[in-house]
């Protein structure tokens, strides 16, 4: 009976410092929803990453979080260049960030294998030159 | 928890019903409603925040007055360092502790000097390497009560030792009952001297389940007025003092975060700061530090809004008061990274949420998408006339039943508030 609550973000591809901006919107949603510690730092964690992937790589995107009782769906959407090599960018240490991005502290390599790391689920779509959608989903144990 | 006891409090006769301290509380803990602030104690973190804000003086911190100091007990005042900068011209501690002697005190434990004792053993405490870093400070307990609301993977990184006043307290009386040994532990009393109400707050809700040493809490404003009345230089006072500049040090931001002598700390002041880098630190994005100072007010302790002077102008006078001082006078009397059982901070920082709309996840759901609907329909402008901090806020507080959208000044001025969208209406 009840219906999917969905909230939607979009991430600023200009600004560097608003990276971030969505997954803590995220961690206050979740905290009024009641979700235990570990499954908001989860999810937050995957978001934030997600969305330091979408500055980083595509200049921003749309990021969607839809909470159903079992399960928290996300959804990161850009426009970028797309993933060349889904396999390779999986590998911790990976990056094709560019240097002046390492430069920064960020490009380690960990963005996607954190945000698999961290889901239940992770789904990766992805055409060269025209963008990448990832699903991710948490699941929700009964008793958090 | 349910016992938390709050200094701050509303003067209602004073409230006229603004919305000033609505929209500057840091945890949007302020409600109007019925023409006067509502302070929510589940939400309400002590900061002091709307006291230093409200135009009407209608906010007010509650602690104890100084006349109702027992006359027939031992009295010893525990002045906090921030006292000290209270003072235009003043070269020599001694003066002020001679002072509280002379207002009716029996005796004179300097906060200070314990705080070197913390500093000490925050030293010995940190060359651990099984402990989760950053260590954050508990000293300022409108920060551990934040820690307890919102970030429930902080509470671990909290100092397990107490604070420089509980541990004054401690070391207060042991030194009154060795010198005075016809003393039994109930003729002393212990009064501290408090910069803020959230330091009130914290002995007063510790004081529930009795682990706290303090008995009596007075307002820095309250006795730097009875100070002043005896403070004469004209006379020598005792030589009472037995701190340096690292226990005076406390008084300001970064003073307990120099003290570990290590740079690989970080100090912040004023609630937004700490709140941002809380966050940080909650992200993960800060582990190379090993240290972290929090302080709510402005300039640290010196800023505490029941203090008297400006912040910075205190922090100056002390800066000239530590000058000839050594470094610190009181040390750990162990070498080994041991803290004292006696000093172990007992308080456990259990996560708290206070924000959770429903128990039930199903409940809960169904009224966030009734709350993000609402927050659609409303102008979005902030204005506060509701009672609310925020459009967002308000539209929270319908939902759960404490506000009524008739109280929204746009549906009040007889505007349509926005249409809902169509698709979400089905």
């Amino acid at each position: 009976m009840s219906e999917d609550l969905t909230f939607s973000y979009v991430v600023d591809g200009d600004n560097f410092t608003c990276a971030g901006e969505a997954s803590s919107a995220v961690k206050k949603q979740l905290r009024w929803l009641g979700f235990s510690p570990d499954i908001i730092r989860r999810v937050s964690i995957a978001m934030y990453e997600g969305e330091i992937n979408m500055v980083i790589h595509a200049g921003g995107g749309q990021a969607t979080l839809t909470v159903q009782p079992d399960k928290i769906v996300m959804v990161l959407t850009d426009h970028g260049p797309g993933i060349e090599n889904v396999e390779l960018a999986m590998k911790e240490g990976y990056s094709t960030a560019p240097e002046r991005i390492r430069n920064l502290g960020f490009g380690a390599g960990m963005g996607l294998p954190n945000m698999k790391r961290y889901t239940d689920e992770m789904r990766i779509e992805t055409k060269v030159g025209e963008g990448t959608t990832i699903t991710m989903v948490v699941y929700i144990p009964k008793s958090v | 928890m349910a016992l938390f006891h709050h200094s701050v409090s509303l003067d209602k006769s004073k409230c006229i019903g603004c919305t000033n301290c609505i929209k500057r509380c840091p945890t949007e803990a302020i409600r109007i409603r019925d023409g006067h602030a509502y302070i929510i104690p589940e939400r309400c973190i002590d900061c002091g925040v709307c006291i230093r804000i409200c135009p009407h003086k209608a906010k007010k911190a509650v602690f104890d007055k100084f006349e109702s100091l027992p006359k027939d007990k031992y009295k010893i005042a525990l002045p906090a360092p921030a006292l000290y900068g209270q003072f235009e011209n003043l070269d020599d501690v001694n003066y002020v502790l001679q002072g509280l002697l002379d207002i009716g005190f029996d005796d004179v434990y300097e906060v200070a000097a314990a705080a070197e004792l913390v500093s000490d053993y925050t030293r010995r405490y940190l060359r651990r390497t099984d402990i989760p870093k950053p260590v954050i400070s508990t000293a300022c307990p409108v920060v551990s009560r934040l820690i307890m609301l919102r970030y429930p993977f902080l509470g671990e990184h909290i100092l397990p030792i107490k604070q420089p006043m509980e541990v004054a307290a401690i070391e207060a009386r042991k030194r009154a009952m060795q010198r005075h040994p016809e003393l039994k532990a109930e003729d002393i009393v212990v009064a501290f001297i408090s910069p803020c109400p959230a330091k009130v707050s914290y002995i007063r809700s510790e004081g529930a389940d009795s682990s706290t040493n303090i008995d009596y809490v007075f307002s820095i404003r309250e006795i730097y007025l009875e100070l002043l009345a005896v403070m004469k230089k004209d006379k020598q006072p005792a030589e009472l003092s037995g701190s340096g500049r690292i226990g005076i040090g406390w008084a300001s931001i970064g003073g307990e975060a120099t003290a570990i002598m290590n740079d690989k700390y970080l100090a912040a002041d004023g609630i937004e700061n700490v709140i941002r880098v809380l966050d940080e630190i909650d992200n993960g994005l800060l582990e190379n530090l090993d240290f972290i100072e929090l302080d709510a007010c402005n300039g640290g302790c010196v800023g505490g809004v029941l203090t008297v002077i400006n912040p910075y102008i205190a922090k100056a006078r002390l800066h000239t008061l530590r000058h000839y001082l050594p470094i610190s006078q009181n040390w750990a009397n162990n070498d080994d990274a041991e803290v004292p059982a006696e000093y172990l901070d007992e308080a456990e920082y259990e996560y708290h949420p206070v924000s959770v709309l429903d128990q039930d996840r199903e409940t809960a759901i169904e009224m966030m998408n009734r709350i993000e609907k609402l927050k659609k329909m409303l102008p979005g402008n902030d204005c506060g006339f509701c009672g609310s901090p925020t459009c967002a806020a308000f539209a929270a507080d319908v939902v759960k039943g404490q506000a009524k959208v008739e109280d929204c000044f746009t549906y009040l001025r007889g505007e349509p508030l926005k249409k809902e969208p169509a698709d979400d209406s089905q």
